[in-house]
This record gives C-alpha cells, sequence and structure tokens, in this order.
C-alpha cells in the first residue's frame, strides 16, 4: 500500500512539476530572442515567479520518492511504471494548462508509454 | 548559439519558424539529456564514488568531483537539456514536448547498438520502434494549441 502511494507521488509530483514549470514558462512568454545576454536576463524573471518553484518543489519531491520506492522494490517494475507519467501528462496539458489533446496526440501518447515501458523492461 | 533576436529571422514568427525552433530545441534535448545522464555516470565511476558509504567519505569525494572534467561536461550537458526545455515550454504544448522529447529513449538504443556494440533485446528493439511511431504521431500536431503571447 504504501508502495502505491510512493508510485502515485513519484507520477503525480513528477509530472506536476513539470506542469508547474510549463506553466511558469508560458506566463514568461513565447522567447523569440536567443542571444546568451537576452537567455541571462530571462533569469530573474523566471525565478520571480510562483510556478516555477512550485514546479521545482514538486519535481525534487518525486525524485526523493523515487528514491525511497526504489530502496524497496525493484527497478525493472518501478522504471516502466514511470512511463505512466506520459500519459498523466497528456491529461495535465489538457486540463492544467488548457491544451487541445486530439486523438492522434492521444495516440501518440499511448504509443510513447508502452515504448518507453518495453525498452526499460528490455533492459536484458 | 543562435541569433535569432527581434528582426534578425522575422520569419521565424510564421507557422513554419515555429516548428523549426520547436524541432530545433526538441533535438537539442534528446542529445544533451542521455548524453548528461551518461557523461555525470561515467564521471562518478572514474572518481571511485561507489563504494562511499559513509557522510564523510562522500564529503571527500566533493573536490574530486569539483576537478573531473567528465563530470562538468556532464553538467553541461544537463544544464543545456533544462535550458532547451525551458524555453520550449515558453511556446509549445507540455502534451506536444513531453512525448515528442520520449526519442531520447530511441536514441541511447541506438548509439548503445552501434556505437557501445551493447546487445540491444528484441523487446527493446520494438520499444524503440513505439517511441518512433508515438513521436511520429504527435509530431503531425500542431506544437501549440492555446493563445499565448
Amino acid at each position: 500500500m504504501f508502495a502505491l502511494v510512493l508510485y502515485l507521488v513519484v507520477i503525480g509530483a513528477g509530472t506536476g512539476g513539470e506542469l508547474c514549470v510549463a506553466r511558469a514558462m508560458k506566463a514568461v512568454g513565447e522567447v523569440k530572442d536567443f542571444r546568451p545576454s537576452a537567455l541571462l536576463r530571462l533569469v530573474p524573471r523566471v525565478l520571480r515567479l510562483p510556478w516555477m518553484w512550485a514546479g521545482v518543489t514538486l519535481m525534487a519531491t518525486a525524485f526523493f520518492s523515487l528514491l525511497a520506492v526504489l530502496s524497496t522494490e525493484n527497478v525493472s517494475l518501478v522504471v516502466p511504471v514511470t512511463a505512466l507519467s506520459y500519459g498523466a501528462g497528456a491529461l495535465g496539458g489538457k486540463f492544467f494548462l488548457g491544451e487541445q489533446v486530439t486523438p492522434r496526440r492521444w495516440a501518440g501518447v499511448f504509443l510513447v508509454c508502452t515504448g518507453v515501458a518495453l525498452v526499460i523492461v528490455g533492459r536484458g | 548559439m543562435l541569433k535569432t533576436g527581434p528582426g534578425s529571422l522575422p520569419h521565424l514568427k510564421s507557422a513554419a519558424g515555429l516548428h523549426f525552433k520547436t524541432y530545433l530545441l526538441i533535438f537539442l534535448m534528446v542529445i544533451f539529456g542521455p548524453l548528461g545522464n551518461v557523461l555525470l555516470g561515467k564521471g562518478m565511476k572514474q572518481i571511485g564514488a561507489s563504494g562511499t558509504g559513509t557522510a564523510v567519505a562522500a564529503l571527500g569525494l566533493v573536490p574530486r568531483i569539483l576537478t573531473s572534467g567528465t563530470i562538468w561536461l556532464g553538467i553541461g550537458s544537463l544544464l543545456t537539456f533544462f535550458v532547451a526545455y525551458m524555453l520550449v515550454l515558453s511556446w509549445a504544448d507540455y502534451s506536444y514536448v513531453q512525448p515528442a522529447s520520449a526519442a531520447a529513449y530511441g536514441m541511447v538504443a541506438l548509439l548503445a547498438h552501434f556505437i557501445l556494440r551493447e546487445v540491444v533485446t528484441p523487446m527493446r528493439w520494438i520499444g524503440v520502434i513505439l517511441i518512433c511511431l508515438g513521436v511520429l504521431l504527435v509530431g503531425y500536431t500542431p506544437p501549440r494549441t492555446t493563445d499565448h503571447s
């Protein structure tokens, strides 16, 4: 039961963290100037956004939860399960960021999910 | 580094430009993410970090970690990955970038087979093919479906 909770935290907090970072970057707006000086000027703007800090905190939570679950479960089981984060990411994109996830994109996400799980299981 | 400041490449504002810079940054993510992990792993093995059981022993490794060129290359690669990731998310959908960047798994399998001469199991090849098909499908959807500046 505890392992299941940890799995949920790894997937939920990991994807949630990335979604928060995505939301922060959407708030910054489309980056059009890629010169190093312009990119450096972005740093303080990004660091002032609460979504960025929420994202980093959630991603750190997911990382330490992953370490915890790896201490009790087999890697060959844990890592493929984390491939579910691609499904969670599409759901988060749709409901949290308001993106249009078309059937074609869902199909792609499903294939990626399955493929990632097979790649990790098939390490031999 | 690209020089695409305002006025220097105005065509980037077009849909083709949006696709180009999205593909370019996802390509950088797919290259530098796995490369950074491999370099960090190699660097930590070179300095013999695997046998450190105590906090004091781990602290003793810090000077060796900080003077390892391989580890700095790994950190630089992962930094490049994260900057590319954040930049692409400033305009592209998360539900587009996340599955597209999974192409890194395919890249690692190809590198393992052709450069490191590692054995890649049939199940892993099937997984790589599924990932490539999934990335292709996602790639055929518009990178941006939300309206923002």
